[in-house]
């Protein structure tokens, strides 16, 4: 994903100078070709996500189209003030890009699980979050963050992610993308973990349950209709993410699910509240987690044969 | 651009009449810390600063931001003196609906160039605005005053080793060291040393200032420039201007009452 993401920035910054990247002295490698193709839109700000931030906001308002990016927490919840009072309320045109999300730098321990970063980042006024779930939607998302003229979240995976969408997707602000059809249930999910949801699927299919599976590449704004259609026709609407499941994607669903009044139960699969301190790669921490392929299907097939 | 209509020393004694009607007004307080950069801001706004009170957001304009946003009732006396805006709205400073809030606020104020109010962002800001008119090739400069009580912020010291690094000598930081802070002396609360030091440790092109003394300041401001971004230190004195508010921590956060207020009022009518 993060490859996709500055290969796209890369394209949009040949066509257009006003777009300039700034990273907290992160991303060897990925971000080499960036830096030795446009050195004149790009800054390292060192090891110092607050000045970054500032900085970004200054030139944003100044006429820049600014990507600041770094991993993990530090370019969003180590700035959040920041992001708050310089960005978000100036409505400069940053866009904050944090490669990481959730268990992806897991083995390096807690201080880089991203787990709290969407509830935190769509609790700003004004801000936009994406949550792109593979490298065609890293890709469509980067394009639309230019188009806004107004801050923006992206919150990408690592590397490697595979591709999940088949043939042509669009990506729209506030619209949900259909991965899988299913009948009798439905996973609701944001981010790189959609691969486990649709593995998920796969298992539960074999079980003789039909579980259909949409990506949110965008949490703020989300896609209401969506949400209260499935409300109307499910008993149970699962959301799932690699993120704390207080105030982050779940949260998001179930505001819209209890504006709406309708009599869907939200089941919430993520990060139980609490930090992890385990050691291990992601899939490892996410098995732990109970938000693998496997454990979901475990999880839902018990939950609906229930019923 | 702007048109020389005002002296220094009668934009900071009109800044300084303002602030304490506004204060007096609104109940608001940082009284002090507004009399203490009275003379800096008038001298950019009288001298230094470029800028077209009739096109606020003219490309060439220089940048001003003010970092240590507490003393926001002094940018917009300022504002409102050179012709921003009517005077007359200086008196609505805080109430109820008026868009001119304690702590400064961009939000519909003309000649207002960013809205601070938490410590250690304008100053970063100011780097960023400086950086991109760098890269524009512009001749405008950027300038933000910061207080002493702020360089706490660890955030003042991450633009500080930025803006050297990138030989911002289009920026210009002035401290406005009146060696007082919230609760109590800077030194008794976070030992300083040598803000001056410390900057030109940091690569900056460093001037100390008497911060009162307006062709001091002027010279500090019109020296010609290094490769380096400018740091000014000016010394001064918090509360200047009404001697029981000199160097008294009261006035961080008290407002001038009753009978505080007159004697405020009548020595600065001495002044006139």
């Amino acid at each position: 994903m993060r490859n996709t993401f500055i290969r796209t920035l890369s394209r949009m910054a040949g066509e257009d100078k006003k777009v300039c990247l700034i990273t907290g002295d992160l991303g060897y490698g990925v971000l080499t070709n960036f830096w030795e193709t446009y050195p004149e839109q790009f800054i390292n700000a060192g090891v110092s996500e607050q000045n970054m931030t500032s900085v970004a906001a200054g030139m944003a308002l100044e006429g820049n189209c600014v990507y600041t990016y770094s991993i993990a927490n530090f370019p969003t919840l180590r700035c959040v003030e920041q992001i708050r009072n310089d960005v978000a309320y100036h409505n400069a045109n940053v866009n904050i890009v944090s490669v990481g999300a959730g268990f992806a730098y897991g083995y390096l321990g807690m201080t880089h699980h991203a787990t709290e970063d969407i509830a935190i980042m769509r609790a700003l006024p004004k801000m936009v979050v994406f949550t792109p779930c593979d490298p065609y939607e890293t890709e469509q998302v980067t394009v639309l963050s230019r188009e806004i003229e107004g801050p923006c979240y992206i919150r990408l995976g690592k590397g490697g992610e595979k591709p999940l969408h088949t043939g042509d997707i669009k990506v729209e602000l506030g619209k949900a993308i259909k991965l899988k059809d299913g009948e009798d249930t439905v996973i609701f999910v944001a981010g790189a973990i959609a691969n486990e949801a649709i593995e998920a699927s796969d298992i539960l299919k074999e079980k003789g349950i039909s579980c259909g599976v949409y990506s949110f590449p965008t949490v703020k704004p989300i896609d209401k209709d969506i949400i209260n259609h499935f409300c109307g026709l499910m008993k149970t609407i699962y959301t799932l993410e690699e993120h704390n499941i207080v105030g982050g994607f779940g949260s998001a669903v179930c505001e819209v699910a209890a504006e709406n009044g309708c009599g869907a139960k939200i089941d919430r699969l993520g990060i139980n509240d609490e930090y992890v301190s385990a050691v291990g790669k992601q899939d490892y921490l996410r098995d732990l987690c109970g938000i693998s392929g496997k454990k979901i299907s475990e999880y839902i097939l018990k939950a609906e044969s229930g019923k | 651009m702007s048109e020389k209509k005002i002296t220094s020393s009668e934009l900071a004694l009109k800044i300084r009449r303002d602030a304490i009607e506004m204060t007096h007004v609104s109940g608001g307080s940082h009284i002090a810390c507004i009399l203490s950069m009275a003379d800096i801001i008038a001298v950019l706004y009288s001298d230094i600063l470029k800028y077209d009170i009739n096109n606020p957001e003219d490309s060439g304009r220089d940048r001003f931001i003010l970092s240590k946003g507490h003393a926001g009732g002094g940018l917009y006396a300022a504002l409102a003196e050179v012709g921003f805006f009517d005077v007359s709205e200086l008196l609505t400073h805080c109430a109820n609906g008026s868009r001119l809030s304690g702590h400064v606020s961009h939000k519909d104020v003309p000649g207002v160039e960013f809205s601070t109010g938490s410590l250690g962002h304008g100053a970063c800001v100011a780097s960023g605005k400086a950086m991109a008119l760098k890269k524009a090739g512009s001749n405008a400069r950027v300038y933000t005053v910061v207080g002493d009580g702020e360089c706490d912020e660890g955030s003042i010291w991450e633009t500080a080793l930025f803006a050297n690094h990138y030989r911002l000598n289009n920026l210009t930081l002035i401290i406005d060291h009146n060696k007082m802070q919230s609760l109590d002396y800077c030194e008794n609360t976070i030992e300083l040393g040598s803000l001056a030091a410390k900057f030109k440790c940091f690569g900056w092109d460093v001037i100390e200032v008497d911060g009162h003394n307006h062709a001091e300041l002027k010279d500090a401001f019109l020296r010609p420039r290094t490769d380096k971004p400018r740091c000014i230190v000016a010394h001064t004195i918090k509360g200047k201007g009404v001697s029981f508010m000199e160097n008294n921590i009261l006035y961080h956060y008290r407002d001038p009452k009753d009978e505080f207020y007159d004697l405020a009022v009548a020595e600065l009518e001495v002044e006139k």
